[in-house]
């Protein structure tokens, strides 16, 4: 590519995340110049080191080649200064899910960077149109909701805000292209598609549990077998933790006031109590080790 | 040991359409611990069997049995294979049990149904059971987030092929399942809850009066 604006150099900020260094991963790994961003050194260091770790397993599995790897590994640089990003093409930023953070940033970014520069978020639950209006650039902001974890899901739902322009999407969507993952297109909207379908979803489950419908082992027997999904509502409540569900359900329902995206009383009795899921050792199931009891 | 079961056949059964292997491994009904009750097959108590299991639709075993202010339960079960329109029945059969129903019979039930290599989840006499309870609603959603332009059929499919894993999506399952499938099962689930997560969605509803105009 020759094109003038064509996207060469991506800057990841909060790249010492989960997500932000999964993002930086798909970048550098599809040939892009990638330079990671974050406010903490030792994260940044932490996820550099997991990032070598992933590459040469990549390689060992023989789903890459030793020079694939080092070629990736020497097209990433990361770096505590903001300043450094000032020669971006994209910036996608994975940094706390918080629209004041993240309006700060895209404020800062937008003095830093190239005007042509293009701005996404990879927010889960924030309004791409919000943060979009901290900076002057609204028509060259965007959404890339990455899924977890990103260096392994080709899923990136992009979502243009109110006024970004065209131009923006078709570039961020050929980007996402190059990069080997799958775009889908949604409107910036609560939970995008896959939030919006899957909060409401778990939330009815927790309600099932609690008007005794059936044990949690029943729902999610029933709906892996029915309908051949991996993991019941109730699994994937405990895996993801009852507190991100939760928070999910604060983000989501003041804005919809879609009554199943509320967040049912149990839940909110559940996280009350400790009981977070796996992390906890307690949610729908008890865990011990890695063992999961009340599943059979 | 598993108990001998005897099938009783009204109409035709959603849960075990005509050449399914279990219909033709019933017994006699007086040499039988189970009574199989298919397609609207009339029910009569018999307290002697281990176990009498009806076929439900979108109906409660209520219907058939009476209901006595959360005291109901006896030897009845209810049952339903699910299934996606006229696809064919999964594995699932959501046993309906109530709150005084014999244990012994919900044991009975579940060796006749698991021995035949289905997959048992017990539920509660609710309208939708677990399964069109907890999907319909997203099938809704899903509809409407399609006439609202939240993305394409084919976007949202996508999205929960390769974000969640599913083996399809909510638009092309409620399709091959059937619009107006789904409609009959959502106007029955919104006949018991009222609220607008069951009513069923303009595109079903659409397919529905497609469906009983070519009919008249
Ligand atoms: N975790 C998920 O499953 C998931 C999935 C999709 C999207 N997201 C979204 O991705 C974003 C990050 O989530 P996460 O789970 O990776 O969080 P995380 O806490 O693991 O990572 C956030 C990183 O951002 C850094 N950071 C915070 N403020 C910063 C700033 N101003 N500048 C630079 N770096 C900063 C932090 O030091 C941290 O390393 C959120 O917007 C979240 O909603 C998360």
């Amino acid at each position: 590519m020759n094109d003038q604006t064509a996207i060469r150099t991506v800057g990841v900020c909060g790249a010492g995340g989960t997500m932000g260094s999964g993002i930086a991963i798909v970048a550098a790994r599809a040939g892009f110049r990638t330079i990671c961003f974050d406010t903490r050194p030792e994260a940044l260091e932490r996820a550099f080191q997991d990032t070598v770790a992933f590459f040469n397993k990549s390689v060992e599995r023989g789903k890459m080649s030793r020079e694939a790897r080092d070629a990736a590994l020497g097209a990433m640089s990361r770096t505590g200064e903001l300043g450094a990003l000032a020669e971006c093409d994209l910036v996608i930023e994975a940094v706390f899910e918080d629209l004041a953070v993240k309006q700060a940033l895209f404020r800062e970014l937008d003095a830093i960077c190239s005007p042509l520069a293009i701005l996404a978020s990879n927010t889960s639950t924030l309004s791409i149109t919000e943060i979009a209006a901290a900076s002057k650039r609204p028509e060259r902001v965007v959404g890339m909701h990455f899924c977890l974890p990103a260096q392994l899901m080709k899923l990136i739902e992009i979502s243009p805000g109110l006024l970004t322009s065209e131009e923006t999407f078709r570039k961020v969507w050929a980007w996402a292209e190059t990069a080997g993952q799958i775009p889908v297109k949604t409107q910036d909207k609560p939970g995008f598609i896959l939030n919006a379908l899957l909060v409401p979803f778990n939330n009815d489950a927790i309600r099932l549990v609690e008007a005794k419908v059936a044990e949690p082992a029943d729902i999610d027997l029933a709906i892996k077998s029915a309908l051949g999904y991996k993991m019941g509502p109730l699994e994937l409540i405990d895996l993801v933790g009852l507190d991100t569900q939760l928070r999910l359900c604060e983000a989501f329902y003041p804005i919809t006031l879609d009554p199943r995206a509320a967040a049912p009383p149990l839940l909110r009795r559940m996280v009350a109590a400790g009981l977070l899921g796996r992390k906890s050792g307690q949610g729908f199931y008890r865990y011990e080790g890695r063992a999961m009891f009340g599943s059979a | 040991m598993v108990p001998r079961y005897a099938i009783l056949a009204g109409g035709e059964s959603r849960s075990f359409p005509p050449g399914d292997p279990f219909l033709a491994a019933g017994v006699e009904p007086e040499n039988a611990e189970v009574l199989v009750l298919l397609g609207g097959a009339p029910y009569r108590p018999d307290p002697a069997k281990a176990a009498i299991l009806i076929e439900l639709g979108t109906e409660c075993l209520g219907v058939h049995t009476g209901e006595a202010a959360g005291e109901e339960g006896s030897n009845v079960l209810g049952f339903a294979r699910w299934r996606n329109g006229d696809d064919p029945p999964s594995k699932l059969v959501e046993l309906v049990r109530q709150p005084r129903t014999h244990e012994t019979a919900l044991a009975a039930a579940r060796a006749v149904l698991e021995a035949a290599g289905l997959t048992v989840a017990v539920c509660a006499d609710q309208a939708g059971r677990i399964v069109d309870r907890l999907l319909r609603p997203k099938l809704n959603a899903a509809l409407r987030f399609l006439d609202e332009g939240l993305a394409s059929a084919k976007d949202m499919d996508l999205t929960c092929r390769l974000g969640l894993g599913y083996p399809e999506g909510p638009i092309e399952r409620v399709e091959r399942g059937g619009l107006a499938h789904h409609y009959d099962v959502t106007r029955a689930l919104f006949e018991v809850y009222g609220t607008a997560a069951y009513a069923p969605a303009r595109r079903a509803v659409v397919a529905a009066q497609r469906r009983d105009r070519t009919r008249r």
